[in-house]
């Protein structure tokens, strides 16, 4: 399923426009940074602990074929049964066929950011199905028709006057109180009664592990152990790159995870799933799907600098660091996964042609690589797409929508200005019309570039004479 | 790299070029205070980056091509200017990987030192502080901060003068906003960026805006001008000089 | 949907690269851990997460247990019969405590019911120093509900079954060998910060955490 055409610059401007959204965010960015830092303060330990995370995650990417397979033989030895989808369409039907094959028309979730990818809930809703979000941050903006605008702290754009505005309104018989305990308790008992009714549960995975046919799952509020243990049928949906090889794997990357993205030591809760109700238990569900999905993933894999967005682990920290995100929020971006990672994966995932403008919002200030828990080259990456907006090409790993923003006039600026910096008589020429010009570009009519740059800042000043020009003046050697 | 070297060469960056060759001049003074011989080759221009961060890559190679021809010799090339610096040691390696310049590019890179970095880690120089007391701020750009990481080098260099006090931005591990292009193609969030760090400049009732790059020198300085707000804006090289002449 | 499965991996193989020089994943020495005895560091990082950490020992935790819940007027004590801690319970309950109730059905015969009650007790399979988190084994025995759907979780711990990290605990245990079905850390009581980031407890799962460490006597 297509999103709408994303107008970015209008979103943008939007964004930058609403000044509680900015407020929020602001507040909210700097408090996880500071919890990531507070817990992350020995860098040496944190970089060592990264580097391991990080060749665990490339180990992993690099046998993929075989740790799907291996991860898949051990699941259903371990009866959870596996599909595979290579779309969003065919992930959501197989999700579809199973609910139906149960009779089942009320869904619990827990939080996915592939059930995103998918948009799951209003393909279910289609289909008279009742997909309910049980993280708090997931229920709010499921409740007032959202998307999450961050993929750890979805509902992070709104503060809680806003919230309590919404469970006022929305949730029937509910005093308005801003208090966040008693809103806290609102939603708890809105859906404890969900939690016992619920037919199906559906969940996200942040590792599979292939060795043992395990899935995990990382969270704090207990909705995930609700959805995954109450409810007769569990689907887990997954992105396919989430595999890793061996359980030992697993502990360096909880620690990454939790400490990156919510500067927590551990989560209230991490759960490992190995198999349904086994013959004697009174619970757990009775049977266990996991869904795999590709959507764009194996392509992306194909080629080995871009294959490196595969071995994010989705903690956020990123979206926290950046001076970008932490400006527009997530709705900003238009797709599902904003930020850093977002400006990445979905350019590659929806093609350079829909969301290629996402690659140019970014000043490669690099605060996301700095705390990239994988060491995920994301300015490499981003310069990369960038290149490849502008770049037809036949080479088969080209990202799709290569050359999309190929142009005749950039394309003869920067061949004029390499021909310019790459000959120094014409150099000089250019610098000395500049120096005599230079100064007089305030009185040109502001407009194209000047007036982008001069909207918000005065013009920068041209020297009358290059320091080429000075540095021969002052006989300074040329050798 | 030699101690000591008796000869360095300048790489100026096309910024300083055109918009602020006092900033080059006074880098050269700086080097030629400690008994360095400068040289400046004149074929020089602009180390790549424009282009290479647009998605013009066959085109900064070009550009890039020039200045490996232009700093033939096996002296250090020092740049008064992180991002620019950067540029030439880090990206350079990648962006010739697979021409046949790869080993000259790496050997190029190997001697490319920022300028406060020369200063402090080959030269240890000892500044003498002869100016009036005077309240500075110091902007890091990103490159000089977490590409070429000599940050503590040139606030080294500032706190070595006494009449001088440095107060720290509350935000200094955060983007101006300029970014190059970025500035004219998102030129609203590179507003929006600019703005919240010229209310940090405030805040610290600096009278006196430092950097080591002058491309967020001319992104800062141009929105404190915008907004009439009478604190200059300073390459670190132009300060010292004008500190040490008193 | 097999079709998916062998386009994927048809995909995978098709564009499978040499492989690239991997760096190895050696184990780091001694992952950061104070030199605090495991029981002091595990009761500080317990209670920073609001749980409530009773050090008692093998003789005398049942009374800890009961001093703890005859002030709270709960309405039962959900429990496993046949687990570890079922008989040393049946045998010491007395009059002015909770009601012991035994999770002895399949969860669909008594949904409500757990749902409904005040508090639930697992024995737990170790805990971990350096994150401060219990592991727990849900089994035939003590179901995996037991532990979540109540509104206090008690857990029972032996103090010699205190691992340094998870990874320590994999590997003495040998896990890789034979997951259970399910297995579980927990660190404390259900929280949320999904609100302007304000840390609450006991927003679905437990509201409250209290564990039981018993020492050698």
């Amino acid at each position: 399923m297509a999103e709408a055409v994303v107008d970015f610059p209008r979103n943008f401007a939007q964004a930058l426009n609403n000044q509680q959204l900015r407020r929020n965010l602001r507040v909210a960015m700097d408090t996880m940074g500071m919890r990531r830092r507070t817990l992350f303060a020995d860098l040496e330990a944190f970089e060592r602990l990264r580097v391991r995370g990080d060749a665990i995650r490339q180990r992993a990417l690099s046998k993929l074929p075989e740790l799907l397979e291996q991860l898949e033989r051990k699941c259903t030895e371990n009866g959870i049964q596996v599909h595979w989808a290579e779309t969003p369409a065919e992930a959501n039907q197989i999700c579809l066929d199973i609910i139906q094959r149960h009779h089942a028309t009320r869904v619990i979730k827990g939080k996915s950011m592939v059930s995103e990818e998918m948009h799951l809930n209003h393909f279910l809703a289609e289909h008279d199905i009742e997909a309910l979000e049980t993280d708090l941050g997931e229920y709010i903006i499921q409740l007032d028709h959202e998307t999450p605008s961050h993929i750890i702290v979805p509902a992070i754009h709104k503060n809680r006057d806003q919230i309590a505005r919404l469970f006022h309104e929305k949730i029937p018989n509910t005093p308005y109180t801003e208090v966040v305990e008693e809103l806290n308790t609102i939603a708890r008992q809105v859906l404890r009664e969900k939690f016992y009714a619920g037919e199906v549960g559906v969940s996200g995975v942040n590792f599979a592990v292939a060795e043992t046919g395990t899935l995990c799952l990382v969270e704090n509020e207990g909705n995930g152990r609700m959805c995954t243990t109450a409810p007769p049928v569990h689907i887990a949906v997954m992105g396919l790159e989430k595999v890793v090889e061996r359980l030992e794997d697993v502990p360096p990357l909880l620690r990454l995870l939790t400490g990156s993205a919510t500067g927590q030591l551990i989560t209230t809760y991490f759960n490992m799933i190995t198999s349904p109700r086994q013959p004697g238990e009174k619970d757990g569900p009775r049977e266990v799907h996991l869904v795999l999905l590709d959507n764009g993933r194996t392509k992306i894999w194909a080629d080995p600098e871009l294959r490196q967005t595969l071995k994010c682990i989705r903690c956020g920290a990123c979206m926290n660091h950046c001076p970008v995100y932490t400006r527009l929020g997530g709705h900003a971006y238009g797709y599902v996964y904003p930020g850093p990672i977002g400006s990445i994966l979905t350019p590659q995932l929806e093609g350079l042609e829909n969301a290629g403008a996402m690659a140019t919002a970014s000043t490669f200030c690099g605060a996301c690589e700095e705390v990239c828990p994988v060491k995920i080259p994301i300015t490499a990456i981003l310069r990369r797409l960038r290149t490849e907006s502008y770049r037809q090409t036949a080479a088969p790993n080209a990202v799709k929508g290569h050359g999309c923003k190929r142009n005749l006039a950039e394309s003869l600026a920067w061949q004029g200005w390499a021909f310019s910096n790459a000959t120094p008589w014409l150099n000089a020429l250019n610098a000395t019309l500049l120096g005599l010009t230079g100064s007089h570009l305030s009185k040109l009519p502001q407009v194209g570039l000047l007036k982008r740059w001069g909207q918000s800042r005065a013009l920068p000043p041209f020297a009358s004479k290059s320091l080429h020009a000075l540095a021969k003046e002052k006989g300074i050697s040329d050798e | 790299m030699p101690t000591h070297p008796e000869k360095v060469y300048f790489f100026g960056t096309c910024l300083i070029d055109l918009c602020y060759p006092q900033a080059g001049l006074a880098s050269m003074a700086l080097l030629q205070r400690e008994g360095i011989q400068v040289v400046y080759p004149q074929s020089q221009s602009c180390c790549g980056q424009p282009a290479y961060n647009a998605g013009f890559p066959e085109e900064a190679k070009k550009v890039a091509r020039q200045q490996l021809k232009a700093f033939p010799k096996d002296y250090p090339i020092v740049v008064p200017s992180g991002s620019c610096g950067g540029m030439l040691k880090h990206h350079y390696p990648k962006l010739f990987a697979d021409e046949p310049e790869a080993a000259e590019a790496r050997r190029f890179a190997s001697r490319v030192l920022e300028l406060s970095e020369f200063l402090v880690k080959v030269l240890d120089v000892k500044l003498e502080d002869r100016g009036q007391p005077i309240r500075v701020t110091w902007h890091s750009s990103c490159s000089a901060l977490r590409e070429m990481r000599v940050i503590e080098y040139s606030k080294s260099l500032l706190r070595q003068l006494r009449n001088v006090e440095l107060i720290e931005l509350q935000r200094e591990r955060e983007c101006c906003g300029f970014g190059g292009t970025f500035s004219i193609k998102q030129p609203d969030i590179s507003a929006a960026m600019v703005a919240d760090k010229v209310m940090d400049i405030e805040q610290t009732r600096a009278t006196r805006l430092l950097s080591g790059d002058c491309g967020c020198l001319m992104n800062i300085d141009g929105a404190l001008r915008h907004r009439k707000i009478p604190i200059p804006a300073q390459h670190i090289a132009e300060f010292l000089l004008e500190r040490v002449h008193g | 949907m097999s079709n998916a499965r062998t386009n994927i991996l048809a995909r995978l193989r098709a564009a499978a690269q040499e492989p690239a020089a991997i760096p190895e994943t050696v184990s780091l020495p001694g992952e950061e851990r104070g030199r605090a005895d495991p029981v002091t560091q595990l009761k500080r990082l317990l209670e920073n997460m609001h749980a409530e950490v009773l050090v008692t020992d093998r003789r005398s935790w049942i009374d800890t247990l009961k001093d703890a819940l005859r002030p709270r007027g709960l309405n039962g004590l959900l429990y496993g019969p046949a687990g570890p801690l079922g008989p040393t319970l049946e045998a010491n309950w007395d009059s002015g405590l909770p009601p012991l109730v035994g999770y002895t059905q399949e969860v669909e015969q008594c949904k409500e019911r757990l749902f409904a009650l005040d508090a639930g007790i697992t024995s737990t399979k170790g805990a971990i120093a350096d994150v401060g988190a219990l592991i727990l084994w849900p089994d035939v025995n003590e179901p995996r509900l037991l532990s979540l759907a109540p509104a206090i979780h008690i857990a029972v711990l032996e103090a010699d079954k205190i691992y340094n990290s998870l990874a320590d605990a994999m590997v003495r245990e040998r896990w890789a060998e034979g997951m259970p079905t399910n297995a579980l850390l927990i660190s404390g009581p259900s929280k949320t910060a999904d609100i302007e980031l304000v840390l609450t407890f006991g927003v679905h799962g437990p509201k409250e955490l209290i564990v039981l460490v018993l020492e050698a006597v």
